[in-house]
């Protein structure tokens, strides 16, 4: 066999392989289908919708950085916070329509990650989780100094977005505040999902486990790192401007260092690298923090931290591993054949 | 100007000593602690309540401050953060975000969330002028006590048999193991020093940095840019980056407010860009 053909072949096993794996599983299409159920049967609770589905989407931006590029980031508020501003500024100068918005907002967000990316992409995960920090901090503290254009501590009131597509108002119920935020967050996981099904997925994979010998096959490593670090802030300033657009109001705590570890947490829960981590553990979240804030208001924090530390001492790998198992057993009571690989996350050495 | 820098520097000394417990377990022991300023904040909640409720003199409350904040941190190191010595950052960073959540909540429950006053002997308060310079008798007192810790350390790490066994165990534990060295025992002894500074440094700093249940967060980022941008080699590092986060935080402060936090970040971001591994790093 000659080499063109051997490559030929390569190429050919690697596109069906990445085929395969871009193929739609049941158990992906019943999660879409409960969330839609859940937004027809839960109209009273449509502004905890909203709120989880912009949770999910800042958790999906932080997955496909950490969990698919193994960036460690400490201030991924930096571009949630900067897409909510910049959304709330939008409205109140000209700009109303919440999709244009959204764009615009994207945009600046991914430019800022890409600016910044050169920061983060030096040193070791120490230095990395400084800058993410840093960057973060100084933002907010511009947020916070910018008095005349952000409101400073008072934050910025008035932002009253148009119609969605010119047809749907925002009203008060958050009806559709979290039909809008549910249908982007589709969307965007529909780019996400095409993004980590590439090639281009496939090499942050294997930089993710192995930069060295990723760079010695050829995969230009920090090219790739800074595209994916500039694609995760694009989506985390979405997250912002869905914010800032469905509840109207803007604060500082966008920036908060608080804002960067709840995600961090939710994405935990969930578990990373299957892009369904952010979503379900944004659910998990939200329904645990109700539960607990009804039973103790004050001590939501203590019990976030008691979380962090049990989740991390009963080691995450191995609860993933269990939660896998349990879930293939139920799939397999209901006869949905392979659907239990859906939610799985690739082993390293598996593949095409 | 003198006194600004004066002040400065006493800023900084404490930042040192509150910092150096990271330091050691970042650098050495290649541990993201995270909840360090838990421990400091331990160390400053020791010196108010033992002046307000036993009305124990100031520097009683000292070494009682530093004794609490290293027990509590050698009972989480074997109870805890054993386990994590060789797990991924992440999971260091989580686990410790989740120890400082848990300790501003405790803190708030149990003592209350307002602001604690500590108030200093007499013989500790006032200035003095010296050679035209206006001098805190405090902070003169801060400098001072820093400055002996900061020889102390060194001399430690670089002179003694338990320093060279830290080194030891820190570069290759197995055979530090193999040579006989108790490294469980080396570090959980250092863990727990290291700590027990950084409850002194709360103790010491409760008047100047302020104390309430939300100090680990406040002064979580000082901790670790003092670490980062000094390197994690050596003390020497981190002693001079704390000086110059002190002084450039103070004259910061004082001649351009607007900017408030605006000078350290960048100061600290530009280090960062200049040099990665930290200012005194040698290449690993």
């Amino acid at each position: 066999m000659s080499r063109a053909d051997a490559n030929a072949n390569v190429a050919a096993n690697v596109a069906s392989g990445l085929a395969r794996r871009a193929r739609w599983r049941p158990g992906e299409i019943v999660f879409w289908v409960v969330v839609i159920l859940a937004l027809i049967a839960l109209p009273s609770r449509a502004l905890l919708i909203n709120e989880i589905a912009i949770l999910a989407l800042f958790a999906l931006s932080l997955d496909l950085v950490l969990g698919y590029a193994g960036i460690v980031s400490l201030g991924h508020a930096a571009f949630f916070g900067t897409g909510a501003y910049l959304a709330g500024l939008l409205t109140k100068n000209g700009i109303p329509d919440p999709l244009i918005g959204l764009a615009i907002c994207g945009v600046v967000a991914g430019a800022l990650g890409l600016a910044t990316s050169l920061l983060v992409l030096r040193g070791s995960d120490l230095t990395r989780l400084m800058v993410t920090l840093g960057v973060a901090l100084v933002l907010g503290e511009i947020a916070n100094q910018a008095t005349s254009i952000t409101g400073g501590a008072d934050g910025l009131q008035g932002v009253s977005p148009g119609a969605v597509l010119g047809l749907f108002a925002f009203d008060i119920f958050g009806r559709t505040a979290s039909l809008y935020s549910t249908a982007v967050l589709f969307a965007m996981f529909l780019i996400a999902r095409c993004i980590v099904n590439s090639p281009f997925g496939l090499s942050l994979r294997s930089i993710r486990d192995n930069p060295l010998r990723a760079a010695a096959i050829g995969i230009p490593v920090s090219g790739r790192l800074i595209a994916v670090y500039g694609i995760g802030a694009a989506y985390a300033g979405v997250a912002g401007a869905l914010l800032a657009q469905t509840t109207q109001f803007v604060s500082l705590d966008v920036f908060d260092f608080n804002r960067s570890a709840d995600v961090l947490l939710v994405l935990i829960i969930g578990g990373t690298g299957y892009l369904y981590g952010g979503l379900v553990g944004a659910a998990v979240f939200r329904v645990l923090q109700d539960l607990i804030a009804t039973l103790t208001p004050q001590h939501w924090l203590f019990w976030i931290g008691a979380l962090l530390v049990a989740l991390v001492l009963v080691r995450r790998d191995r609860l993933q591993r269990y939660a896998q198992a349990g879930a293939s057993i139920i799939a397999g009571r209901l006869g949905l054949g392979r659907g239990h690989g859906a939610l799985r996350r690739h082993a390293p050495g598996e593949g095409p | 100007m003198l006194t600004i820098l004066f002040d400065g520097i006493a800023y900084g000394m404490l930042l040192f000593v509150l910092a150096c417990g990271l330091a050691v377990t970042l650098g050495l022991m290649n541990f993201v602690n995270l909840a360090h300023g838990a421990f400091a904040m331990l160390g400053g909640y020791v010196t108010v309540l033992m002046m307000e409720k036993l009305g124990a003199p100031f520097l009683v409350t000292l070494p009682c401050a530093f004794l609490a904040a290293a027990a509590l941190g050698l009972v989480l190191e074997r109870a805890l953060y054993r386990h994590l010595y060789r797990r991924s950052h992440l999971d260091q960073v989580l686990f410790s975000i989740g120890i400082v959540f848990m300790a501003v909540s405790a803190t708030d429950y149990f003592l209350g969330s307002e602001q604690r006053i500590i108030k200093l002997p007499a013989y500790l308060q006032g200035r003095v002028e010296v050679l035209g310079v206006s001098i805190g008798i405090y902070r003169a007192f801060i400098i001072v006590i820093c400055g002996l810790i900061a020889v102390a350390l060194q001399l430690i790490l670089a002179r003694t048999r338990f320093g060279s066994r830290l080194r030891a165990a820190v570069d290759d534990p197995r055979v530090a193991q193999g040579l006989g060295i108790d490294v469980n025992t080396v570090f959980a002894v250092t863990f727990a020093a290291g700590c027990g500074l950084a409850g002194l440094g709360g103790a010491l700093g409760a008047e100047i940095l302020g104390l309430d249940p939300i100090f680990p967060l406040k002064f979580m980022i000082y901790f670790l840019i003092v670490v980062t941008v000094g390197g994690t080699s050596s003390i020497t590092g981190p002693f001079i980056a704390s000086l110059i986060l002190g002084i450039a935080d103070v004259a910061g402060k004082y001649y351009v407010p607007a900017f408030g936090a605006f000078v350290i970040y960048t100061v600290m971001i530009v280090i960062l860009i200049l040099r990665p591994q930290g200012l005194m790093a040698r290449a690993r």
